[in-house]
């Protein structure tokens, strides 16, 4: 690599610069401030695990930013952070041309070993101490200037969530090949480069600052065996409660939204096929999953207050022992957690794990954590078959039932994990550490945006994926299209027509196989929709009961279903119960099959893990039916 | 990667692991024990002779154990931490 030739990249490149340095240290929210993304942020190390660009243009000049992942080393153990030094030698993409380092200022003698590594590389570079905010407010005191002079490469102090200090960076930004590399670089071997971060640090420190006081409190009452365990259960608790309690009106008042969409399309539209596949198709498939909007977006707010606060890493501290007793790690667990949103982020987060087997072993039990995507499907089934009565002073049915869910899924993650490390994927684990960030209030602009972000995501899955299996389906169930018998009345019309079409016929051929489960033909259906993605189901039986009955609501209808042989309830308790298991056990999402097969690189895993929770989910599922058909 | 050379023997003699050190007793590292994966990571995240730590707590259940060094707080299992010989100050 020559910085000879700076300022002259190769005919017409746009100028590549690389966001480089230790975990949590703020480079992300600095790349989002330069390139105008919303790229994650999280209070933990480990939050960025991929390499992302962006552009920023600066007085007419545009530039390429790189947002890499954290590391504490250029040696890397883990796969993030292979990343980072397979970036900067030009392996994976054209290396950057110049680095800006980040620091932050609380723990910049921390921050100097890996800073004395990327100096040693002789690049352009520059380096910005964020946080600066949080060093006065704990009276430290760091003098730049010096540092600047020890380092030989231009300094910026900033506040970076507040874009204080941004100008003079940005300033920086114009002619960023002109920056400096030092003179004599920072001795390589790690004893001599830390005597050298030591000396450097001894000379720009001027005050340390002292202990996070208030993180120092919380850590005493959450971190505390007795005090922590309970407050840690309240939250869930209230948590769960507050999914049906509060966000039902909301959810209600969708719903109403979406029945009447429905009518005034069959009124304002002639009777037809084109009219049916609109109300029908479209309105009642993707607006019954749009319905749990209020449900997910209280699910988001919970995630990224844990993971802004500083709770993630802290989670990660607590168990650590628990999960190596199952033969992890403590970072597996913050992999797990991150996919209650979904198992996709899930999944990536482990790229953080240094063990390749824990690493396996926690992308193959990642689905086994309840995804928002399952959600709909859990609030559908309990909001229409769970009775809504307080069991425990202000704790209702409700929520507890979901709470169970949710735990059957995390238990059954922990102890799969633990049957894999003892025997497939036996094998030691390699080093853990965790590194505790101080405890930050996110700003509340930050809270929306990161929400409005993840909530936007699930309307864009149900205005695309479900969009299109909603179509496809409404499809299928509507051709080909049966003479109903003469003599039949309406309903009944309707339900052989469904019946005889593409779809049910599926439905009904495998019917054999879900039959011990409880489940009728139109589950089945569903069961086969959701294989792309799990609430399609919930789109599914939308449609299938708006074209028979389009007066009453999803949940109604269900309730009121009756076998048209027999008069009995379709959805007895044990099927209810069935469904809902099958669903905390199965892998129905093509993206986890699709990220599981890129992280592990052969189709072999997916393949296992699509298998494994299959049998799993049916067994599982078929225990429930007995056991709830024999108790109630 | 080696350990340092200035007199192991007699700093030794004094040294303890860093799991025996009493949380809220402050410490000085002395040396990394090589030739597990883990040394090289231990002097990455800054255990390098000469640097203080603090043990700060301990979880609920034993182990790990946060520890204070080079302005962060950092939890460590047992095993590696074992590694790590410090002498109090
Ligand atoms: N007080 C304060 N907080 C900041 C500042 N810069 C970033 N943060 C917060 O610090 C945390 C970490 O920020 P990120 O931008 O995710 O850090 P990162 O370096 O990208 O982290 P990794 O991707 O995990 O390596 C977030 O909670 C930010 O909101 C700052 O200047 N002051
Ligand atoms: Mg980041």
């Amino acid at each position: 690599m020559s910085t000879a030739d700076a300022g002259t990249t190769a005919a017409g490149a746009l100028l590549r610069l690389g966001l480089v340095g230790s975990p949590n240290s703020g480079k992300t929210t600095l790349f989002n401030a330069l390139t105008g993304m919303r790229a994650r942020v999280g209070n933990y190390p480990g939050v960025t695990v991929e390499r992302r660009e962006g552009r920023c243009t600066v007085e007419g000049r545009e530039i390429v930013v790189i947002d890499l992942p954290g590391a504490y080393s250029l040696d890397p153990i883990s796969p993030d952070e292979e990343i980072v030094s397979r970036v900067l030698d030009g392996e994976l993409d054209a290396a950057p041309d110049a680095l800006m380092m980040v620091a932050d200022a609380c723990s910049l003698e921390r921050s100097l070993l890996v800073l004395g590594q990327l100096l040693a590389r002789e690049v352009p570079s520059c380096l910005v101490v964020t946080m600066l905010d949080e060093l006065h407010a704990r009276g430290g005191r760091l003098d730049l200037e010096r540092l600047e002079a020890a380092l030989g490469v231009p300094v910026f102090g900033v506040v970076g969530h507040r874009g204080i200090g941004m100008a003079a960076v940005r300033e920086a930004l114009t002619q960023p090949e002109r920056w400096s590399h030092p003179p004599i670089p920072p001795p390589l071997p790690p004893l001599e480069r830390a005597a050298w971060a030591d000396s450097v640090a001894a000379a720009v420190i001027e005050r340390r600052p002292a202990h996070h006081a208030l993180t120092e409190k919380i850590d005493s009452v959450v971190l505390h065996p007795v005090a922590g365990t309970l407050l840690f259960a309240a939250v869930m608790v209230t948590f769960f409660q507050l999914i049906f309690a509060w966000a039902t009106p909301a959810m209600d008042a969708i719903d109403a939204g979406v029945g009447m969409a429905a009518v005034a399309t069959r009124t304002a539209l002639p009777a037809g096929l084109l009219t049916d596949f609109l109300a029908d198709g479209l309105i009642a498939g993707v607006g019954s999953v749009v319905i749990f909007l209020p449900q997910i977006v209280l699910l988001f707010t919970l995630l990224a207050l844990l993971e802004d606060i500083g709770y993630m890493a802290r989670a990660a501290f607590l168990v650590d022992r628990v999960m190596g007793r199952i033969g992890l790690e403590g970072r597996s667990f913050v992999a797990l957690l991150s996919s209650y949103a979904c198992a996709v982020p899930g999944i990536m987060a482990t790229r953080t794990i240094p063990s390749p087997r824990n690493r396996l072993v926690t992308i193959l039990v990642a689905p086994l954590m309840t995804c928002s995507a399952r959600l709909p499907v859990y609030a559908l089934l309990i909001g229409a078959f769970v009775p809504a009565r307080n069991v425990w002073g202000p704790f209702g049915l409700q929520g507890l039932v979901l709470l169970g869910l949710y735990l059957m899924g995390a238990i059954a993650a922990l102890c799969v994990a633990a049957l894999l490390k003892r025997t497939v994927l036996r094998g030691q684990s390699l080093p853990f550490y965790m590194e505790l960030p101080s405890y930050r209030l996110p700003p509340f602009r930050l809270l929306v945006a990161q929400v409005s972000e993840r909530a936007g995501a699930f309307l864009r899955r149900a205005g695309t994926i479900i969009l299109a299996v909603s179509i496809v389906l409404w499809c299928l169930l509507t051709f080909p299209r049966s003479e109903p018998p003469a003599s039949a009345s309406a309903p009944e019309a309707a339900r052989s027509a469904l019946e005889n079409s593409f779809a049910g016929r599926a439905g009904v051929a495998i019917e054999p196989l879900i039959a011990p489960l409880g489940f009728d033909w139109k589950i089945g259906v569903g069961l086969l929709a959701s294989l792309a993605a799990r609430e399609v189901i919930v789109a599914t039986l939308a449609q299938i009961y708006a074209a028979s009955d389009e007066e009453t609501s999803l949940r109604a209808a269900i309730r009121a279903d009756v076998d048209p042989d027999t008069g009995a309830p379709v959805f007895t308790p044990g099927t209810v119960a069935a469904l809902l298991v099958f669903f905390v056990f199965a892998l129905q999402c093509m993206s986890t099959l699709a990220i599981m097969r890129r992280e592990t690189g052969t189709w072999r895993w997916p393949a296992f893990a699509f298998g494994y929770l299959l049998v799993l989910a049916w067994t599982a599922s078929f225990a429930a039916q007995r056991l709830v058909s024999a108790l109630v | 990667m080696s350990a340092p050379d200035r007199s192991p023997n007699e700093s030794r003699s004094n040294a303890l692991r860093l799991t025996d050190l009493p949380l809220g007793a402050a410490a000085e590292v002395v040396s990394v024990d090589p030739g597990s994966p883990a040394s090289g990571r231990l002097l990455d995240l800054g255990f390098t002779p000469g640097t203080k730590v603090l043990g700060v707590r301990r979880a609920p259940l034993g182990d790990p154990v946060v520890y204070e060094l080079r302005g962060m707080r950092l939890c460590l299992r047992r095993t590696e931490a074992s590694r790590v010989r410090v002498h109090r100050v």
